[in-house]
């Protein structure tokens, strides 16, 4: 596929957003299981408020995905069938839901727990809307595994969780340390299921070839006319138009930025303490997720391909 | 799409006219939208397309709407460079002047001053009928660089050729051998034939060089080296020879194979058919169809066709005087005998074994699945027969076979093959298309010498004609040409076409003179329709000593803006064939079904673009203004008042009843073929889906070189004079009349110059035989290893449509194509910058490796390549960036031999070579910049295209917005 | 239940892309219409098209097959791209089968055209809606067009007739005859999105000849004396033996 920004900040944005979410509840659900010192009274509504900017930045990005953002209002109507039409749900559920959260918080609201555990539950639901976007359409084989999901879900947490970290640090907050560990859990255990799914991907064999293209059972067929000479939306779409290499730069960019560096970042930031360290560790791994996500488009490899190999 | 059931957008109107988006002429139902094009589709009621039309015919709206249209009359600025494309627009009344006066001082001085030359053929009766009227012979139509082998070679042999002339009859053959065509003149019809024919399994096999487009879908692709084609045809014919698998009935009545040939060395009359004392037998002077049989029978030599004789075709024989003579058949198996398989695949590259079993596949078809049609007809010999035979083989062939200067011979090779086979004019096999077939050859003749040519008087003769012998040759007492173009000289005797890719060349070099005017209609003669393109342009541009131009003076017409109106004096904007009224006359190249005569018009669906008018009535206005005497009456007052009036009421003589358009005839349009003007005739043909089809009765559709019945409705319809049969030529008689006027005997006085004997003795063969075309020989092939061709493709006709928005998208630049091994073998991969290399010049191009490729074939699609800001597209457009031509590397001209140019021609036709050329590859340096070479100066938009170009577009009809 | 569709005959598909300019200049201007183009007239030319004539070689000289190879939206039984569409624009028609796009309700995401494998729906660059192939749905149904013509432009277009045109649950129809008489296949069976249209492969004609037709009583060489017969005072076994 041929990645678009729009889509890469969605999704990324989304993510952070949603691990930011889930650690801020969960810190609130240990601290009132007496698990951890409450944080400050203002961390709760300030965290949600920028897990609702992040959403609306991840929303707005997507307005620049389509063709008619004015008439994006329609896309909730099939959310029988479609999870893009979901997650359009869910999504404005879940921010509403973030929002009331940090309402609540702000406002001192009692209950704040009750509308923290809908949040975190429209929160998964989400991950799983997002995820299976992409893991639902079966002939993008990188895409069509549960692994999608498991990475949308440990990347998106990995890099709220730092967030929440670096948040708490740099507000002076306490459960750094904790918030810190998480974030470091996460980036392993996002490492490690994002390394499962390159090593899945880099095995896989594509279902469709030439031969079931066309229909033709010879083992030498070469195209050599795709149909017209100046591209078309086909050969825009699909492709990302990068040589091989670039692909495999981007992919070890992402692996030292989205898990490596923050990983170094989160142990050195959780032995000295350092704010800083947090930040950039957040920075870099957000950064490295914007890697992740562009190589994730670019590495699926539509079949409709096949059909686009050569002008003469 | 919400509510898809909804009537579809109206159009408000459709009208009825004939397509011209290539030269196939087929029918079209234009729907309007309030004045814009809506939609073109093929008339389902129209004979030759059903309905069915190409992707070019499909996309005539964007054609129509191109920003490339030429709109005003342009004069070239002054001292503007020609080529620069620098212009000021006039009114047609300053141009009309302009060239009244020039004409008219050529014509009072020496008419042949005048060249006028089309890249359209076939307009070619009111063309060469405005030439002829001036009085010059330099006029002729593409067809010297078209195919006027294909024409030729098989007219001088059966009386009709391929396309326009005559073709497969895929509804009953059995077997289909295509031979040199890709794409081909008469597109729809053929794909149309050859669909059903495979629909209902008929065996297709195509020899070919490259496998595109309908070699794609044969059963049997044969790759063949360029230019081998006579070999592999030769081989075929010995083969068949000998293993008796031709059709002995079919060659001794209606080939002249029986015709005893005098064989005795010693006799001036050597070479010549030995024929009776007695009065000659039909009504034709020109034939008096007397040659000898041996009878078989009685063992005497009798006049051919004496009832009750059957002739040998093979053995020697001596007449009663003594003379040694041979069955014209028994020469032809004396000719091929060398031409063994195991020869042909040293050539072709054919292995001899299956150059066999095609052999034997023709010869047994044609033989074992033989169709008998109750069909009851009488031979031109009064002989009744009860049913119409047919061998059901049928061939087609085109280009690939006649760009060659070997080509003459190798379709006369192949006209030969499928006469042996029995196929002429039968079912299932050749059939012809009225006015086809002609006598062997025609009877329209050249001007015979420079006595033709005389100030204020029309030319003595057709412009273009059908030599039959030396004494209808265009030379003077020295032998020097007529025809600026050296058409119908000693060099090129039956260059029955003209010699249009030798005008610019020799008007320049002053060879055989110079000229004062050239215009040129529809022919991109600075680009893709002339060889040597680089030097062409210069030739153009070039001054004389005292400063003139070596071509003083150039008229170019045409609808765009091109690379050849950028080197005009002065631009006429021609219309589009949406905007004119056309005519598909019997006179010139009709549309005609085998079945009978068809013609055809167009009828304008638009009005003219800005200030366009059509050719044909710049052509009448001029001829009007010269009083040439077919558009004046005898006062010298106009006759015409315009090109739909000049086209009902103009007839061939006064009172002749023979107009351009067959149909309707008679005052109230009841007669047909012949008749007196009708007034309403333009009517009854929109109303008759723009078509008027003459069916001819069953006994009458076939065996039409001998058929006593159809040469009398011929005679009636004044189709053709006489009634005489046309005897397919094995042997041809008209060749060796040239070939001993070389020899220095025959009936003729005229004599060749010295130099050119041995070529005319060599080449004017009366039997076929096979050589290497002329610029090969003369390369040094170990140095240029590949022969480089190129192919049309079906969404994409010669230049003509780059400045389509639609097409151009499907081809927008061009690749050499190079086998998958020879390219390895090079070091060159896919998509390599790569040099292409002739003797006479080289090109920059992109590589594309196939596997579809004859490894010692390298091609390219034709004419995609553009020069910079031509059609008017932008100065980086992938045609000019990538796009290239092969033309920069193949010559007008052979090398020079002893100080003599000549034409890189078949020395017969003077057909061009330009599918002869040899080529070598070598990879483009790492440096060098990603684009094709040569590049020229970008050119200007000329005033009256469009100003600015559209970054995007959205077609809607209706809106106004394309007007 | 109806399932319209076209089956594409490569036994003679010359390539001409007939089909793909007849279908932009039908649609363009109609239901489905505009269909831009951008840089009509400059550097790279690009626009929306329904339907695209591709070229491909199979084998290896000498026996290498050029197969032409038309395709446009096969209006999938199962269509993958329906279902994911969050507005319900993309929809396939429950009478007839053809799957098309609602263009007042797409709102440009793309989507249906990542979740079709086939890569021929396009998006319009200026519309900003997805396009496809509509099987002229506005042509079908218009009763001011004379029967014989309620059928594609392409179809109608065709010069070698390589598209059939009719429904291929109908078993009498000239598609499913085609189908079942000339080895009807689908494109990725692999994903079981059932396409209606359908390809049918390229079938060869040979000629077995066999020896004894070469020859034959009625040889014409036997006439003109060309086939050996010896002479009548050339050696014989009369001469040499006895018995």
């Amino acid at each position: 596929m041929n990645p678009a920004f729009s889509v890469i900040f969605l999704t990324t944005l989304l993510g952070t957003g949603q691990g930011l979410f889930l650690a801020l509840f969960v810190i609130e659900a240990r601290v009132a299981a007496g698990l951890l010192e409450a944080p400050s009274a203002a961390f709760y509504p300030l965290g949600a408020a920028i897990v609702v900017l992040l959403l609306a930045a991840g929303l707005l990005a997507s307005f620049f995905h389509l063709g008619h953002p004015e008439r994006a209002w329609r896309a909730a109507a099939m959310w029988r069938t479609s999870w893009l039409s979901r997650e359009v749900i869910v999504l404005p559920a879940f921010m509403a839901a973030a929002a009331a959260w940090g309402w609540a918080h702000w406002q001192g609201w009692p209950g704040t727990l009750l509308i923290g555990v809908a949040g975190a539950a429209l929160c998964l639901l989400l991950f799983l809307c997002t995820a299976m976007i992409y893991a639902c359409i079966k002939f993008l084989q990188e895409w069509a595994t549960p692994l999608t999901l498991v990475n949308f879900v440990l990347l998106g947490c990995a890099s709220g969780v730092t967030l929440a970290a670096a948040l708490a640090a740099l507000r002076g907050e306490p459960n750094v340390q904790e918030l810190a560990a998480w974030a470091f859990a996460f980036t392993l255990s996002g490492l490690a299921a994002r390394s499962a799914s390159l090593w899945r991907n880099a095995r896989l064999k594509p279902r469709s070839n030439l031969q079931t293209a066309i229909g033709i059972k010879h083992p030498r067929i070469v195209q050599k006319a795709q149909g017209f000479m100046g591209g078309s939306f086909n050969t825009r779409e699909f492709f990302h138009g990068r040589a091989p290499g670039t692909l495999r730069s981007v992919k070890w960019l992402f692996i030292a930025g989205a898990f490596l560096l923050p990983l170094a970042l989160l142990a050195g930031a959780t032995a000295a303490g350092s704010p800083a360290l947090l930040a950039a560790a957040f920075a870099v791994q957000y950064a490295g997720l914007v890697a992740e996500r562009w190589f994730f488009f670019a590495q699926a490899n539509h079949p409709q391909n096949l059909y686009y190999q050569a002008v003469s | 799409m919400n509510a898809p059931l909804e009537s579809p957008p109206v159009a408000a109107e459709t009208r009825n006219t004939t397509c011209y988006m290539c030269a196939c002429r087929c029918g079209i139902r234009v729907h309007l939208k309030n004045g814009e094009v809506r939609y073109i589709e093929g008339n389902p009621e129209h004979p030759l397309n059903r309905g069915v039309i190409c992707a070019k015919g499909a996309s005539g709206i964007m054609k129509q709407y191109s920003p490339a249209r030429l709109t005003r009359p342009l004069r070239r600025k002054p001292g503007a460079e020609r080529g620069a494309g620098e212009f000021e627009p006039i009114g047609w009344d300053e141009a009309f002047s302009m060239m009244e006066e020039r004409l008219r001082r050529i014509r009072s001085t020496d008419p042949k001053k005048f060249a006028l030359f089309t890249g359209r053929d076939q307009m070619q009766a009111l063309t060469g009928m405005f030439a002829r009227q001036f009085g010059t012979p330099n006029y002729a139509a593409h067809g010297g660089f078209c195919s006027v082998n294909m024409a030729a070679g098989m007219i001088y042999t059966i009386g009709g050729s391929f396309w326009e002339f005559g073709g497969p009859d895929l509804d009953r053959a059995k077997l289909f051998v295509m031979i040199g065509t890709a794409e081909d003149h008469h597109s729809n019809p053929l794909k149309i034939a050859i669909s059903k024919f495979k629909r209902r399994g008929g065996r297709f096999i195509s020899v070919n060089p490259v496998r595109t487009g309908y070699s794609a879908i044969a059963d049997e692709w044969v790759p063949i080296r360029p230019g081998t084609d006579g070999a592999l045809l030769l081989a075929l014919t010995h083969e068949i020879l000998n293993t008796g698998l031709y059709d002995r009935a079919f060659l001794a009545r209606y080939s002249n194979a029986g015709y005893l040939v005098n064989v005795d060395p010693a006799s001036p009359q050597q070479g010549t058919t030995v024929r009776s004392d007695g009065a000659p037998r039909g009504d034709n002077p020109d034939h008096r169809h007397d040659q000898l049989w041996w009878d078989r029978h009685s063992g005497s030599a009798v006049p051919n066709h004496t009832p009750g004789a059957d002739p040998a075709l093979l053995g020697e024989y001596r007449l009663a005087d003594g003379t040694p003579v041979k069955p014209a058949f028994q020469l032809l198996l004396e000719r091929v005998r060398e031409y063994t398989p195991e020869w042909a695949e040293g050539v072709t590259g054919i292995p001899a074994a299956r150059i066999r079993r095609l052999a034997h596949e023709m010869g047994i078809t044609a033989r074992d699945q033989r169709i008998e049609l109750p069909i009851a007809w009488t031979d031109s010999w009064g002989q009744e027969h009860d049913t119409v035979t047919g061998n059901p083989v049928a061939f087609h062939a085109m280009r690939g076979l006649a760009a060659h200067s070997n080509g003459f011979q190798t379709v006369r090779s192949l006209a030969v093959l499928m006469s042996v086979l029995g196929t002429i004019d039968r079912p299932g096999g050749f059939r012809h298309k009225a006015p086809f077939p002609r006598a062997i050859p025609p009877m329209a003749k050249p001007p015979k010498g420079p006595e033709a040519v005389r100030p204020d008087t029309p030319l003595a003769g057709l412009a273009l004609g059908w030599p039959a012998g030396p004494d209808d040759l265009s030379v003077d007492a020295d032998g020097s040409p007529l025809r600026v173009d050296k058409a119908f000289s000693w060099e090129y005797p039956l260059a029955v076409h003209g010699m249009m890719h030798n005008v610019i060349t020799n008007a320049w070099r002053g060879d055989p003179y110079r000229i004062d005017t050239l215009m040129i209609f529809m022919a991109n003669m600075a680009w893709n329709s002339t060889m040597n393109t680089v030097e062409v342009r210069k030739m153009l541009n070039d001054r004389d000593e005292k400063g003139e131009y070596k071509i003083p003076f150039l008229i170019v017409c045409d609808a765009f803006q091109s690379e050849m109106t950028a080197f005009a004096d002065l631009v006429l904007p021609d219309t589009t064939y949406l905007e004119r009224h056309d005519v598909m006359s019997m006179l010139d190249r009709p549309i005609s079904e085998f079945d009978g005569p068809v013609d055809s018009v167009r009828i304008p669906v638009l009005p003219p673009k800005g200030e366009c008018k059509p050719f044909q009535e710049v052509l009448i206005e001029l001829g009007t203004r010269l009083r040439l005497p077919a558009f004046v009456h005898q006062d010298g007052t106009r006759k015409y008042r315009d090109y739909p009036d000049f086209i009902v009421n103009f007839e061939t003589e006064p009172g002749s009843g023979i107009g351009f358009l067959s149909g309707w005839r008679g005052r109230g349009g009841e007669k047909a073929m012949v008749g007196e003007p009708n007034p309403r005739q333009w009517e009854m043909y929109q109303k008759n889906n723009c078509v008027y089809h003459h069916v001819l009765p069953r006994s009458y559709q076939y065996m039409r070189n001998w058929n006593q019945g159809y040469h009398e409705w011929a005679q009636r319809t004044r189709l053709r004079r006489y009634t005489d049969p046309i005897v397919i030529q094995i042997y041809s008689e008209v060749l060796q009349k040239f070939r001993m006027a070389a020899e220095g005997r025959g009936p003729s006085q005229r004599r060749p110059p010295e130099h050119l004997r041995e070529r005319l003795a060599t080449y004017c063969d009366p039997l076929p035989f096979y050589y290497a075309p002329l610029e090969v020989q003369a390369t040094d092939v170990a140095q240029y290893p590949f022969a480089a061709i190129t192919q049309r493709p079906m969404a994409m006709y010669h230049s003509w449509d780059s400045q389509n928005a639609w097409l151009r998208q499907i081809h927008t630049h061009n690749y050499l194509f190079i086998n998958e091994k020879t390219a390895s073998s090079l070091g060159i991969a896919d998509d390599d910058w790569i040099w292409v290399e002739s003797m006479h010049g080289k090109v920059r191009c992109q590589c594309r490796v196939s596997e579809a490729v004859e490894p010692g074939t390298v091609w390219t699609w034709n004419a995609i390549g553009k020069a910079r800001g031509a059609w008017a597209l932008a100065p980086d457009a992938n045609e000019a960036q990538r796009g290239f031509l092969l033309n920069h590397v193949i010559a007008e001209e052979l090398p020079a031999a002893e100080g003599r140019r000549m034409s890189n021609s078949d020395p017969v036709t003077g057909q061009a070579g330009w599918y002869d050329v040899r080529v070598r590859i070598r990879k483009a340096g790492a440096g060098e910049p990603a684009e094709t070479s040569p590049q020229f100066a970008p050119l200007p938009a000329a005033p009256g295209t469009a100003a600015v170009r559209k970054l995007w577009q959205a077609f809607v009809a209706g809106k106004g917005e394309f007007k | 239940m109806t399932q319209l569709a076209l089956v594409i005959d490569l036994n003679v598909c010359v390539g001409c892309h007939a089909c793909v300019t007849s279908c932009k200049e039908w649609n363009t201007s109609g239901a489905a219409g505009f269909m831009s183009d951008d840089n009509p007239y400059d550097r790279d030319p690009t626009g929306t098209f329904f339907n695209r004539v591709q070229t491909f070689e199979v084998g290896e000289f000498p026996l290498t097959q050029t197969v032409h190879f038309p395709k446009s939206c096969l209006h999938c039984e199962d269509p993958p791209c329906v279902p994911v569409c969050p507005t319900g624009a993309s929809y396939k028609r429950p009478e007839d089968g053809i799957v098309l796009v609602d263009y007042d309700k797409c709102i440009g995401c793309k989507y249906c055209s990542w979740a079709c494998p086939y890569g021929v729906r396009e998006l319009d660059e200026h519309q900003k809606v997805m396009k496809k192939c509509t099987l002229c749905v506005d042509r079908l149904y218009d009763e001011k067009l004379p029967e014989s013509e309620r059928k594609p432009a392409c179809v109608l277009a065709c010069p070698t007739s390589a598209r059939l045109y009719g429904d291929i649950h109908d078993e009498e129809s000239v598609v499913s005859k085609a189908i079942r008489e000339a080895a009807g296949y689908t494109l990725m069976p692999e994903w079981g999105t059932q396409p209606a249209n359908h390809y049918l492969p390229r079938r060869k004609t040979e000629m077995r000849i066999h020896e004894d037709e070469l020859e034959r009583a009625d040889n014409p060489l036997k006439i003109d004396g060309r086939l050996p017969k010896p002479g009548v005072r050339d050696p014989s076994l009369d001469d040499v033996t006895s018995w």
